[in-house]
């Protein structure tokens, strides 16, 4: 599944990043690379930016930026 | 030279200088204010208007110059604040020089992603202290980080600290002045297949003699697209763009080299902070709870909606008095000037000239200070960025982001600390959309002129059971022609002259905290002085050639005419008679003045030009003097209309005397359909001095300012034009 499905209170490991260039590697100086905890926090009102929680910070994305990043499920 | 210097190999008259960088939200600024107390300079780059704050200190007895750099997450510049980082580490700024060591300021409670731009300072080969900042906000979190064990790790030092409370900072400047006289510095490469690479590109670029350093070029491998590449590009034309393409091949990497790049950061700040870091349990904080409510979809909501009336309100209602005040004492000022001076050219310069001037800059300041009070105090508890998550959605559909909408909701009081307050927004071309959009905002200079037309020309009927009535429904329709006018232009410049493609909206949600009031306070102050001396010097030339305008040629016969007509009415009438003949034979006289001067000319010259809105010489001439600030007209249709310069807009003698005013033929020139042609004409025109000179200022070029100022005088031109051909 992609970043942008995770539901608020869930926990996901990055999987993959399927991003082009710019956003890619703007993504991974945050922090979002293969192995990469994260936990979606909430959602703004309209769905959309999304909270998450990672590496004991908050950043907001865009459902269009969350989409290119793959996360499995974890407990 | 002492002996200092000679090994610090450094002529005279150079300190050594200090760079501080970091992650924004990590308290850089706190830490650099601590360091240089209030000596420091403020300014912008050559060319580009990213702030510049340049301070002193001293270290072990020695004076050394300190540059606070803008925060970044990276190097890896997609951004004119980060561009200038690179270029202030390389040396690249003139006046400055290449520094001599560099301070890295890291969040404790935050580590990994803070040493991602330290790994990448480590590279540059300019000797680094690391600052770890935050540590009791970290070990409230449950955090230990063994400081001995991070030096080790990063081959630097690492003194920890906590900058708000000033725990560390004689460490830190201890540390500061060794790594300044000794260190050879290690070094540290994290892929040395690309600065071989890149080094063989500068030779093969570069002609002898040329500047460029292979981390230019290194950078520029990576950051594809990146604003080291463009200007690569720029230098050395289309052999930089294939020769980048050919070794971005030639180093045959499956993916990005920017991926792998970061990939082999990550690794290894991750091996480090794993060997250093100590996890307990975590425990809630107090901003993870204020953030549960916050964020609450509903109470979030609505706490913010309370939160913007606030700001809206209290930049309306407290600004009020002061700027009265401000008002009265100019209108002081320049009465005593008239009646200390003898009449003339002098007196009226400086009464009408300079007083009324600086009058119309400093009128500003109130509204400036509460509005920036507000906006520095929600950045730096960090609800800005909370604010900008509920918006985003609702600010994208103009084609803007979360970022711009603080900006706009400001320029509601005005448009100057609006266009002020747009450095928060990252994007430069969202950044530019904002500042065009900004001045359709209906200001609060706007609101006097409404009033006047409005009372004039509207009918009080009110509906509903009296809940409702027209004269508010005409406001708040200008209001919302204003929003509508400012959304407009941000959405068709989106998609024309700012087309491109969307930044990526990765924002960080820091965590909330207490701010700090001196920090506060002085930051006011900051913006007040920029706001006094850059727009203040144009505000004050236009009000001088406005005042030149309406005062020459003044014609001494015309000055004797009236002088005979006051003797005349000094010997028929006496007590109140005189007084109101007097005040009468006053305001004739100023109007028949006004009539003979340049102003008057012009307004009777262009008055052709206006008459398609059905404006005679009298509103063109008013409009031409309003368009330093827009305000005036009230008091140019005072003079002109001959009740006196102090009108208000409440004054009832003008709105008769409006009202009544007729064109040669006798017919009635105020008509509702030219009033309101008019009210339209000032919700588009940018009639602002002030407004025009913050842009040229923020955009750092008079392109902008001078688009703006054509577009919105032709739409409010054009937008007048229909209304007064549809309401007639």
């Amino acid at each position: 599944m992609t970043l942008d499905q995770l539901q608020p209170n869930h926990r996901g490991r990055v999987t993959a990043l399927t991003a082009p260039a710019g956003l890619l590697q703007r993504l991974m100086q945050f922090g979002l690379l293969e192995g990469t905890e994260i936990e979606c926090v909430r959602r703004a009102p309209a769905g959309d930016p999304i909270e998450f929680r990672l590496l004991g910070y908050a950043l907001s994305l865009r459902r269009d930026e969350a989409r290119f990043v793959q996360v499995e499920a974890q407990p | 030279m002492s002996a200092a210097r000679v090994e610090l190999g450094l002529d005279d008259d150079r300190l050594p200088l200090i760079a501080t960088i970091g992650n924004p939200n990590t308290g850089k600024s706190t830490l650099f204010n601590l360091l240089t107390g209030l000596r420091q300079k403020v300014g912008n780059y050559p060319g580009v208007t990213v702030e510049r704050h340049v301070g002193e200190t001293t270290l072990g007895g020695r004076r050394a110059q300190l540059v606070d750099l803008p925060g970044a997450y990276s190097l890896s510049a997609h951004s004119p604040d980060e561009m200038v980082a690179v270029d202030v580490l390389l040396g690249r700024i003139a006046d400055l020089g290449r520094p001599d060591a560099v301070v890295v300021v890291v969040d404790a409670s935050n580590l990994r992603r803070n040493l991602y731009i330290a790994s990448q300072v480590l590279e540059l080969g300019i000797p680094v202290v690391v600052a770890l900042n935050m540590v009791d906000l970290a070990e409230s979190r449950g955090i230990r980080i063994s400081a001995e064990m991070l030096a080790q790790r990063l081959a630097c030092p690492v003194v920890p600290l906590v900058a708000s409370k000033g725990v560390g900072i004689d460490a830190l400047k201890s540390t500061l002045a060794e790594t300044l006289t000794s260190n050879p510095v290690p070094f540290v490469s994290f892929s040395t297949t690309i600065r071989m690479a890149a080094a063989a590109l500068v030779r093969e670029l570069a002609p002898a003699g040329e500047p460029l350093e292979p981390y230019e070029v290194e950078r520029a491998l990576i950051d594809e697209g990146g604003y080291a590449e463009t200007r690569l590009q720029q230098r050395f034309g289309a052999a930089a763009k294939s020769a980048l393409a050919r070794v971005r091949v030639e180093l045959g990497t499956a993916g990005s080299l920017a991926a792998l790049d970061a990939r082999a950061r990550y690794a290894w700040i991750n091996q480090a902070v794993d060997a250093v870091e100590t996890r307990g349990a975590a425990r809630t904080t107090a901003s993870d709870r204020i953030d549960r409510s916050v964020g609450h979809p509903v109470l979030g909501s609505l706490l913010f909606l309370l939160l913007m009336a606030a700001v809206f309100q209290s930049v309306f209602a407290w600004a009020a008095p002061l700027m009265d005040l401000i008002d009265g004492a100019a209108g002081a000022t320049s009465d005593w000037i008239k009646t200390t001076l003898p009449p003339g050219a002098i007196a009226s310069l400086l009464a009408d000239g300079v007083v009324a001037g600086v009058g119309s800059v400093v009128v500003f300041l109130p509204q400036i200070l509460i509005l920036f009070a507000f906006i520095i105090f929600l950045e730096d508890s960090g609800y800005m960025a909370r604010a900008a998550f509920l918006m985003d959605r609702l600010m994208r559909w103009c084609g803007l982001s979360g970022q711009s909408f603080i900006p706009m909701l400001s320029s509601f009081a005005c448009a100057v600390p609006g266009i002020m307050g747009t450095r928060v927004i990252a994007d430069p071309r969202d950044r530019l959309a904002t500042i065009l959009a900004a001045p359709f905002m209906t200001c609060s200079a706007r609101l006097p002129v409404y009033a006047l037309l409005i009372s004039a020309f509207v009918p009080t009927r009110s509906y509903l059971g009296g809940l409702v009535n027209l004269q508010g429904l005409v406001l708040l329709g200008l209001y919302l022609l204003g929003i509508a006018g400012g959304v407009l232009t941000a959405f068709l410049l989106k998609r024309s002259l700012l087309r491109g493609p969307t930044p990526p909206f990765l924002m960080e949600l820091p965590p909330y905290r207490v701010p700090n009031l001196k920090a506060v306070l002085y930051r006011m102050w900051e913006r007040a002085r920029m706001f006094l001396v850059r727009a203040g010097t144009i505000i004050f030339t236009v009000a001088i050639v406005v005042w030149a305008l309406a005062y020459f040629p003044h014609w001494g016969s015309t000055t004797e005419r009236f002088a005979a007509e006051r003797a005349q009415a000094a010997q028929t009438l006496s007590g109140g008679e005189l007084d109101a003949a007097s005040a009468d034979i006053d305001h004739r006289e100023a109007a028949t003045h006004l009539e003979e001067s340049l102003l008057g000319h012009i307004g009777r010259a262009v008055a052709p030009v206006f008459h398609p809105l059905g404006w005679d010489w009298k509103i063109s001439a008013a409009v031409l003097a309003s368009f330093p600030a827009r305000e005036v007209v009230i008091a140019v249709l005072g003079t002109i209309y001959a009740v006196g310069a102090d009108v208000d807009a409440e004054n009832p003698g003008l709105v008769a005397r409006i009202r009544a005013s007729q064109w040669p033929d006798g017919s009635r020139v105020f008509s509702l359909a030219v009033a309101l042609g008019l009210m339209v004409f000032y919700a588009f025109c940018l009639q602002c001095a002030a407004t025009v000179a913050t842009i040229r200022r923020e955009t750092n070029s008079w392109r902008w300012p001078a688009f703006a100022w054509v577009y919105m005088t032709l739409l409010g031109y054009l937008s007048a034009f229909i209304v007064y051909r549809l309401a007639s």
